[in-house]
């Protein structure tokens, strides 16, 4: 993620502001996770129990949160975050198979990250390109009409990037 | 406002913004600079014009010429010819039929748009949904303004709720309840507190209408909260928004913070004594959120887990308080029922569904994209007439509506007049304008596995039925699609489906089956020809499928044999080649390849 420099102390204050925001407000909390999921990359244990000894709310319950929600993630994802849409229009549109070639060379399930923390692959649904079916994003930068002989170029480029 | 010349509006909704308008819109003001027109030409980012399909979309006024597909080096010419010469580019203006480039293609005379008829998505495309100044120049907080003084008291706050009424708007966000008796519902209980929410949670995969609302036109849903917030009584909105749509959410911050700045949203609203503001709420990814209760659950902070009606949320919702839930596009419309009158509204759709429905069309259709048409419309007219119909000359299989909870429709029910009513009656539903066309490629039962895997997955385990009895339907449909069916699996999935129906907590769980059975209604013979002859129709689920070489066709070039990565096919230079099917991975390569359309799947 684009803050994996920083060391977490420094991204624990920067944390801390959102706490101090939203802690006394109802409903609180997901807004506090969403900050947390988006500054530190991902809710782990440590940043769970964090939150809970600053907010006062049981770890349990932010475990619960956490768990039930897809955009929350237990581990940090990788540098590029893969994800292909399957939503109804991609799909009949054949982004499965699209899919299935980018778990293949990247040689990792969906969810999961590739070992050397460059990629994790994630199915994503309808990010509103359906014109572009099947659409593919890559950190935000969106990939249209990708047929499953296009893959293996657009991981090489991010490859190369480093 | 400055008065100029010329407008060039740049469609920056999602779609476009993903084909590259961003730059457009950067390289449209550098050359209009250099060309010295900067005061006499605006360059505004609109929200979608609807015919995603061939974006990047510019429009440029008042000619109305629409450009499609502008890529970045087009752009010196627009300005130069068409904003200095005043030369319509013809060449890249859009065109249905591109033998007949036409002069000037205005929107009116394009296809695409001619039987629709916009009042939700009136503004989008037309303004600038980060200024809003251009929402009021288009009647913008007109609606409110007339509520909070021609209908003042108790009395006028239920001569609102006739409006609503009389005007028949029923909910779009699927369910199609009365939107005027939920808003009575609502005024109803005696409270302090209470809340006005709204559905932008959009869970359909594959429906865009709501964010494309938001994107265009967050005005009009900002002052439709605010006028039901003063018909029920409450201070507090909320409008809970996907995170997966930051552009949508970037726009709607800014609206609301112009209207506070513009004492439309904070205390006293226009000088009044009512007082009313809005906050943001994202989602985090669940399905199931778009469910009221849900919904409501997780603005709370809490896991977004169903909760079992009554009480309703109008009695106790939000924080225990009475609450109002409205979907998007309900809202969109509520404004425009109020300045023109319900008689107005009325007058379109038809019986029993009133008004008009913004479908996101999309699969195997020529204009993807978003439309808005009278309840009544056919499919046929969205499908052929609006949505030029399915390319590559394929054949129509169905449509999906309704998304996960809905169903298909297949091709003797195209002349069925779109509404609520007709739609429940074919076996689909309205749903939330979600329109997913298929072709004859498409295999239905792995359709209907595609949409179990989906509510399986997005299932929040709550309540059995829904947990384990739809994993049960999906492992079946698995099993089907692998070629391993067996007699009895389609009685087996009838016999859950009904079940699960009867018993699941909430609406996902009720809804769920409803793909299964649609598809086992129309296309009964593709889930057998699966079972009984092991064969899948469309050529869709690979482990039934055979590769053969038509030995009339091939020219035994061997490109195939080169290109086979499992070594499957063999045979001699200039003489027909074959596949050895234990061999094959059945990975499509050779018919990709093959040069003379020899090989086939099936
Ligand atoms: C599983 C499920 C998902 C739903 N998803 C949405 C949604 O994404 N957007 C929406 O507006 N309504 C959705 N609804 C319907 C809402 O529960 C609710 O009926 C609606 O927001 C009410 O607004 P309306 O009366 O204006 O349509 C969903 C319902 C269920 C059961
Ligand atoms: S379904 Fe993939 S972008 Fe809409």
């Amino acid at each position: 993620m684009a803050n994996e420099n920083k060391a977490r102390e420094e991204l624990y204050k920067e944390l801390d502001v959102i706490i101090e925001q939203w802690k006394d407000e109802p409903g609180g909390l997901l807004p506090i996770m969403q900050n947390a999921q988006e500054i530190i990359g991902c809710v782990d244990e440590e940043v769970q129990n964090y939150i809970s000894d600053k907010t006062g709310i049981p770890v349990s319950t932010i475990y619960g949160v956490a768990t039930f929600y897809s955009l929350f993630t237990l581990e940090p994802n990788g540098k590029y975050t893969i994800g292909i849409c399957l939503g109804t229009a991609c799909y009949v549109r054949g982004s499965q198979l699209v899919y299935d070639e980018l778990s293949k060379q990247l040689g990792v399930e969906g969810g999961r990250t590739t070992g050397d923390g460059l990629f994790t692959l994630t199915a994503t649904r309808c990010i509103g390109c359906c014109g572009l079916a099947p659409a593919m994003t890559v950190n935000g930068d969106v990939y249209g009409r990708v047929k499953p002989e296009d893959v293996k170029g657009i991981i090489e480029k991010y490859r190369n990037i480093g | 406002m400055k008065f100029y010349r010329s407008q060039v509006l740049v469609c920056a909704g999602t779609g476009c913004t993903s084909s590259g308008s961003a730059d457009i819109i950067r390289i449209f003001k550098e050359e209009i600079e250099k060309v010295g027109l900067s005061e006499e030409v605006n360059v505004i980012h609109t929200g979608c014009f609807g015919l995603c399909e061939n974006g990047p979309v510019v429009i440029v006024y008042p000619e109305g010429a629409f450009y499609s597909h502008i890529k970045l080096t087009d752009v010196p010419r627009i300005v130069t010819e068409h904003l200095l010469k005043g030369r319509i580019v013809t060449d890249l203006v859009y065109s249905s039929d591109s033998a007949h480039k036409s002069k000037s293609m205005a929107l009116e005379d394009i296809e695409f748009y001619k039987k629709q008829k916009r009042v939700a998505l009136r503004n989008c495309g037309a303004i600038d949904p980060e200024n809003i100044e251009e929402y009021i120049a288009f009647d913008g907080y007109k609606a409110l303004a007339k509520c909070l003084t021609e209908y003042t008291g108790e009395e006028g706050r239920d001569k609102i709720i006739d409006i609503m009424l009389q005007s028949g708007l029923r909910g779009r966000g699927g369910a199609g309840f009365p939107t005027g008796l939920k808003w009575k519902f609502a005024k109803a209980p005696v409270s302090d507190i209470k809340y006005v929410c709204c559905n932008a949670d959009e869970g359909d995969p594959g429906a865009f209408m709501d964010r494309s609302v938001l994107e265009g036109d967050p005005h009009a849903v900002l002052e439709a909260m605010t006028i039901a917030g003063y018909v029920i009584g409450a201070q507090q909105g909320y409008i809970y928004v996907r995170a997966e749509y930051p552009i949508a959410v970037h726009r709607l911050r800014i609206a609301i913070n112009q209207a506070r700045e513009y004492g439309l949203l904070g205390n006293n609203i226009l000088g009044t004594d009512f007082s009313f503001d809005i906050d943001l709420r994202l989602g985090s990814g669940a399905f199931v959120c778009g469910e009221e209760t849900a919904l409501l659950a997780s603005i709370e902070g809490k896991r977004g887990e169903p909760n079992p009606r009554p009480p309703f949320p109008a009695v106790k919702g939000l924080f225990g308080k009475p609450t109002l839930l409205n979907n998007v596009e309900t809202y969109a419309n509520v404004c425009q029922i109020i300045l023109n009158g319900p008689e107005w509204f009325a007058s379109m759709g038809t019986e029993k569904s009133k008004g008009t429905k913004v479908f996101a069309l999309g699969g195997k259709i020529q204009n993807t994209g978003l439309v808005e048409v009278p309840m009544g419309t056919t499919l046929r007219e969205v499908i052929y007439e609006i949505g030029g119909g399915i390319p590559n000359g394929k054949k129509f299989k169905a449509a999906q509506t309704g998304g996960p909870s809905g169903g298909c429709i297949p091709a003797q029910h195209l002349d069925v007049p779109i509404d609520f009513d007709n739609l429940s009656a074919i076996g689909s539903m309205m749903g939330s304008g979600g329109l997913i066309v298929m072709d004859e490629d498409n295999c239905m039962v792995n359709i209907a596995k595609f949409f179990l895997e989906f509510t399986c997955d997005e299932s929040c385990g709550k309540c059995p039925p829904c947990r384990i009895g739809t994993r049960r339907m999906l492992e079946i449909l698995e099993k089907i699609c692998d070629g391993k069916g067996e007699p009895g699996d389609i009685e087996k999935l009838e016999e859950l489906a009904i079940n699960i129906k009867n018993s699941a907590l909430c609406g996902l769980g009720q809804t769920a089956p409803n793909p299964v059975l649609s598809t086992l209604r129309y296309f009964r013979d593709e889930y057998e020809a699966h079972i009984y002859e092991h064969r899948c129709p469309a050529g869709v689920c690979s482990s039934m499928l055979r590769y053969t070489i038509d030995p009339e066709k091939c020219k035994g070039c061997s490109l195939c044999a080169k290109n086979c990565p499992a070594g499957a096919i063999s045979g001699e230079i200039k003489k027909p080649f074959v596949i050895d099917t234990e061999k094959c991975v059945k990975c499509g390569a050779c018919i990709e390849k093959c040069k003379f359309g020899a090989i086939s799947r099936k």
